[in-house]
């Protein structure tokens, strides 16, 4: 029946995979946020409003984000979109390692103000990997959800790793890593940390990642998911 | 017995603090969007603080019988930076805090220009209000982030002859104020007589990134300390060399009667430069990308 709700994640290791992803997300995310002060002091200065800005583009980016990503999960959810929030948003992120110093020289030249100059090149700069990494929490649900009657727990579960993982960000990158590292190696791990999460959920879900050459294989494992989540419940 | 003691002790408890607030008089209080500003009267000194409940940071004080006379040990030796060119036409200043200095070099030369550069409106609110701060024709403060107003005037080209670093308020560093770029960018302001005046810190590990970094950029540069304050004042210029201690002797028996009013002895001065490195020199420079002064400190 086309209209019976189809589970994703039929395996526990499956479960634990997207969990862990949206560990790290979230992890990502504030680890990121927090560098953003540091990217646009030398062009706006530390004033509270540069992070004001920071923190208004990335609320703004994650809003828009939750909102996008749960529509994507309405029509074909599937590991696919899923690994490519991860792919995107490490690709999405390079730019504030390689164009961030002109872009914000642009944005300081244009505008006198830096309130509006910071907000304009956080926008600029943040908009795209944050929205795609914002997408990752509610798709994670549409993975995650087996039957309807467990959906609360199962998005308490995931708003519990995630926004663990934004916390251990903050303080790991406020505490330490700014110690250790430099801005960009610090971006740099966080690309690589959202390409491994994306590698690993691609490898564990790679029967159900459809392509041209076996959309009748992945057709007959979405059966035998859809039987396999039959025989739980 | 037992309890007329604790009796006792409790009440001179309440005498202590009642005592101490009667010395202390808090007169004014500022709301700011960055940390409350406080401003007390104690021993016929009128102080600004930041920072009151996690300790008293006096940031400046005015002596309110000779409001002339400065009382901290670190304002007087910013003015050593006269030593290297006794005659600024160009000044800018980072950080106002009661605007001891710009008005100070106002009164030696009526005719310099003066950018002061503040980021909190509430303490130029209250230096204007109670420190007796006043801009004039040719005295300007900004309130702006200073590595804004550095990195806009660089690409605007301006010099200026005598550019003193004060931002610091003890608590909290601003990072983007002490990497190798925004020095850069600071040496890029100077003209070639000009002279960087930037007042730091002399403890803490802090002391070895920020000397390094200094002399990356600068090259050899003098190191002010004087035995009563906690504070090191740093003297760089942008050329090759630094001028010899014994050419400042002139400039200092020249400006000696000029600052002498104001409680600067700067013929005190010139012994106490170094050009000598008193700090690990193997330490990390601060720059953008690796900027933890904070963690440091």
């Amino acid at each position: 029946m086309k209209t019976e709700y189809q589970s994703l994640s039929p395996t526990a290791a499956k479960r634990w995979i997207i969990l862990l992803a949206a560990f790290v997300n979230g992890f990502v995310i504030m680890s990121i946020e927090l560098l953003g002060g540091r990217v646009m002091a030398p062009y706006f200065g530390s004033s509270v409003y540069v992070w004001g800005s920071i923190i208004t583009v990335f609320m703004l980016s994650l809003s828009f984000g939750y909102l996008w990503g749960g529509r994507l999960s309405l029509n074909n959810p599937g590991p696919r979109t899923f690994v490519c929030f991860f792919f995107g948003s490490a690709v999405l992120c390079l730019p504030i390692i390689f164009f961030a110093e002109p872009l914000m020289t642009e944005v300081f030249l244009a505008i006198e103000d830096p309130r509006y100059g910071s907000l304009l090149s956080a926008v600029l700069l943040y908009f795209l990997p944050i929205c795609l990494m914002g997408m990752v929490s509610p798709y994670s649900v549409r993975m995650l959800v087996a039957r309807q009657s467990h959906s609360g727990g199962i998005a308490g579960e995931l708003y519990f790793v995630s926004t663990l993982g934004s916390a251990l960000g903050t303080l790991g990158t406020s505490f330490y890593f700014v110690v250790w590292f430099e801005i960009n190696q610090i971006i740099w791990g966080c690309i690589v940390a959202q390409l491994l999460c994306g590698t690993v959920v691609a490898l564990a879900f790679r029967e159900h990642m459809p392509s041209v050459k076996n959309k009748n294989q992945t057709a007959s494992a979405a059966t035998t998911a859809t039987d396999a989540q039959g025989g739980h419940s | 017995m037992r309890f007329a003691a604790s009796l006792m002790c409790l009440l001179s408890l309440a005498l202590g603090t009642q005592q101490v607030s009667a010395q202390r008089n808090i007169i004014h209080e500022e709301r700011s969007q960055y940390r409350d500003i406080v401003v007390t009267e104690f021993n016929g000194q009128r102080c600004m603080l930041f920072n009151v409940v996690r300790g008293d940071m006096n940031q400046t004080c005015m002596d309110l019988s000779d409001p002339d006379r400065l009382i901290f040990t670190y304002t007087k030796m910013s003015f050593a930076g006269l030593l290297f060119n006794p005659e600024p036409k160009r000044i800018l200043i980072a950080g106002l805090g009661g605007g001891t200095i710009p008005m100070l070099l106002r009164d030696l030369y009526p005719d310099a220009e003066i950018d002061v550069v503040e980021i909190d409106p509430a303490v130029v609110k209250v230096a204007k209000e109670w420190f007796n701060y006043e801009e004039d024709a040719n005295h300007e403060v900004h309130v702006v982030d200073a590595r804004v107003f550095i990195k806009r005037a660089g690409l605007q080209g301006e010099k200026y002859d005598f550019i003193m670093l004060d931002a610091f308020s003890g608590e909290y560093i601003p990072e983007h104020l002490l990497s190798r770029e925004f020095l850069q960018e600071v040496k890029a302001l100077l003209t070639d007589d000009g002279i960087l005046v930037a007042n730091t810190f002399s403890g803490s590990r802090l002391y070895d990134h920020e000397s390094v970094t200094y002399a990356d950029v600068f090259g050899k540069f003098y190191n002010f300390k004087l035995p009563e304050s906690g504070n090191r004042i740093i003297l760089a210029t942008p050329g090759e060399s630094l001028p010899h201690l014994g050419d400042l002797r002139a400039p200092a028996r020249e400006l000696y009667d000029q600052l002498e009013p104001y409680g600067i002895n700067i013929l005190e001065f010139p012994p106490r430069l170094s050009d000598e490195p008193d700090w690990d020199t193997d330490a990390r420079i601060l720059t953008d990308q690796y900027s933890p002064a904070n963690l440091l400190n």
